[in-house]
């Protein structure tokens, strides 16, 4: 089970390319079908691990290797939790896709990109070893970069070249810091990583590979100082791609990396943590600001995500079990709301023909079903009160106060009604604005398109759900446990093992 | 001592080249650099001086050997580094067909 999730989108890949002359409905089926095979896999896997009797940990030896010898695949609670945002997101924007993708040719070749994207993602996510976590980073991020280019149209090939640049600097950072890592460590695996670690103690190594983790996976992740290819690359690509990219490529690639290594096999020290809180605060800030200026549908959006991650990542910072519990919560929301709204954008682009905010108006008379979603998802990340978006928000600030930190929390309030603030200036008009007649409706949408949005739309309302303990404890609790537990992962893996 | 600072200053040319050339293919070059700068550091960890390939025979006694497992990480590394570069100048070629140019200051569709 635990190498399906690498082998069924890599595999479907592959059918998908080697089927390009057959009936496109075929293809449609392949890819959608690979992505709830995954989707169901993963919530076998998080139903698993929270049952009775569960170490904690499901982990399956690569060619019967032993680790630290061999590569060892490892599915713990942050793992699982990870997998079915992942999947989740991969399934509406696959179906989403089925219709939206019509407009370009070579659909299967989108396909087959899409699932090595997912393929990659769901590497990332389940690999134990640190050089396997890179090398399915690099195939998610290969796949995203010739996915951002995939309508080979001037802007699109810029922005891919510019994140193809920026990317591939951040993965030389990261694979410098698995040198160093390596040569001080002698080992790869990571639960072996962090037992050889703590035994040796600090030191100038270490903190060296922190540092270029921490500049390679903020690249990646798109914080603050860090941010400037992110709104050329997910405002430029095909709408289910700017979904798959801000929803979720960021998070796995970028606060999922952070959080596994300096959590489970460095170690959180406050000088780490002080760093994150660094970037995290600056990337809310920015993001908010830049994003009340953008009059391109996609690029606020884009911004939006950058000052989003920061709250994340805020979490991530303060560290205590609260706090982890609100950005990983706040990751799971955001994921939903932001592809939601990118999906959406997609709808309005097609409605309207053109992603200007100052050109379309009254999306409500013409498509009142896209609409409607969009308006839940914008309520949601603006932090109104029955929805998911408000709180984790809420949680994060509460987690800020407890840890004696009401300056991290005034920002976050801050960055709150700033969010409000864009969101209502440039969403209200969009929807609700008075129709003249040179804004003519274009397009009809589509069953396909809108059959994603309003499942996600449902799941954006009900995520505020999880609060109850009954669903929180399968879902939840487990991811929080093993960041809260530090480097007794590696504990944690080697009973697994047993 | 003197090899890992060499591999440094080969880093540090290649982050030059893609922060300061405008040309699109020296860019990529300055990627290329710093790929090979990464690798070469990755697999000089792993050597020993008169070090010998870690296989055993049984008449035979290794006092020393280099480490396998850095050459097939490097060895991953460049097969991804060569699957990038094929990327970004595939890109750079359809960049050159819809601008006309390689100069990166003029390649300024996107704004913001």
């Amino acid at each position: 089970m635990e190498i399906s999730f690498i082998a069924i989108p890599l595999a479907s890949a592959f059918v998908v390319a080697m089927i390009a002359n057959l009936d496109e409905r075929i293809q449609d089926c392949i890819a959608c079908l690979a992505a709830l095979a995954t989707l169901t896999l993963s919530l076998f896997a998080i139903t698993v691990l929270s049952g009775a009797g569960s170490s904690g940990a499901i982990v399956y030896k690569v060619g019967g290797w032993v680790p630290p010898f061999g590569v060892s695949i490892v599915i713990d609670g942050l793992a699982a939790f990870m997998l079915v945002t992942v999947n989740l997101i991969a399934l509406a924007a696959l179906f989403y896709s089925t219709g939206y993708m019509k407009k370009y040719t070579d659909k299967w070749k989108f396909y087959a990109l899409f699932l090595l994207l997912l393929a990659g993602i769901n590497g990332v996510l389940v690999s134990g070893d640190v050089f396997n976590l890179y090398i399915f980073m690099e195939i998610a991020a290969i796949a995203a970069y010739a996915l951002v280019a995939f309508g080979t149209t001037a802007e699109e090939l810029e922005a891919s070249f510019k994140y193809a640049v920026m990317g591939t600097v951040a993965s030389c950072f990261i694979f410098l810091g698995i040198a160093f890592l390596y040569g001080y460590s002698s080992t790869l695996n990571m639960a072996d990583m962090a037992s050889v670690l703590a035994s040796k103690g600090p030191s100038g190594a270490l903190l060296l590979a922190s540092v270029l983790f921490l500049m390679g996976f903020g690249l990646k992740a798109a914080l603050a100082p860090f941010h400037a290819w992110l709104a050329y690359a997910h405002s430029s690509a095909p709408a289910p791609v700017s979904a798959m990219l801000s929803g979720v490529v960021i998070k796995v690639l970028g606060m999922y990396a952070i959080a596994r290594i300096f959590f489970n096999v460095f170690g959180i020290t406050p000088v780490i943590s002080f760093m994150i809180l660094t970037l995290a605060v600056l990337s809310m800030i920015v993001g908010s600001m830049l994003a009340f200026v953008q009059s391109d549908i996609k690029r606020m959006l884009a911004y939006s995500t950058v000052s989003q991650i920061g709250y994340v990542a805020l979490g991530l910072g303060v560290g205590t079990p609260l706090a982890i519990f609100g950005a990983l919560f706040h990751l799971f929301n955001h994921s939903l709301f932001k592809s939601l709204l990118f999906l959406n954008s997609g709808s309005i682009e097609r409605v309207a023909g053109t992603r200007d905010m100052g050109k379309i108006a009254g999306i409500l008379d013409k498509a009142p079903l896209t609409a409607y979603t969009g308006l839940v998802g914008a309520l949601s990340i603006c932090g109104v009160p029955p929805l998911g978006g408000f709180w984790s928000k809420f949680i994060i600030i509460l987690a800020c106060i407890q840890a004696g930190r009401p300056i991290l929390a005034l920002t976050a309030v801050v960055v709150s009604i700033l969010t409000l603030a864009y969101y209502f200036k440039s969403y209200t008009p969009v929807l609700f604005g008075n129709v003249t007649t040179s804004k003519q409706i274009k397009a009809k949408s589509l069953f396909t398109m809108n059959a994603p949005m309003v499942a996600l739309t449902v799941l954006v309302a009900l995520a505020a759900f999880i609060l109850i303990p009954v669903v929180g404890n399968v879902f939840m609790d487990g991811a929080v446990a093993s960041l809260v537990r530090g480097i007794s992962y590696t504990d944690v893996v080697f009973e697994a093992l047993k | 001592m003197i090899s890992y600072m060499l591999c440094l200053v080969l880093f540090s040319v290649g982050l030059y080249c893609i922060l300061r050339k405008r040309n699109v293919i020296k860019i990529i070059i300055g990627i290329g650099i710093m790929e090979y700068a990464a690798n070469l550091f990755f697999v000089l960890l792993g050597y020993r001086t008169h070090g010998r390939s870690p296989i055993y025979a049984i008449d035979q006694e290794i006092k020393s050997m280099v480490d396998p497992l850095t050459q097939s990480v490097v060895l991953t590394g460049i097969v991804l580094g060569l699957s990038v570069t094929l990327l970004l100048v595939a890109i750079a070629i359809r960049i050159y067909e819809r601008y006309g140019t390689f100069d990166i200051t003029k390649i300024t569709k996107l704004k913001g």
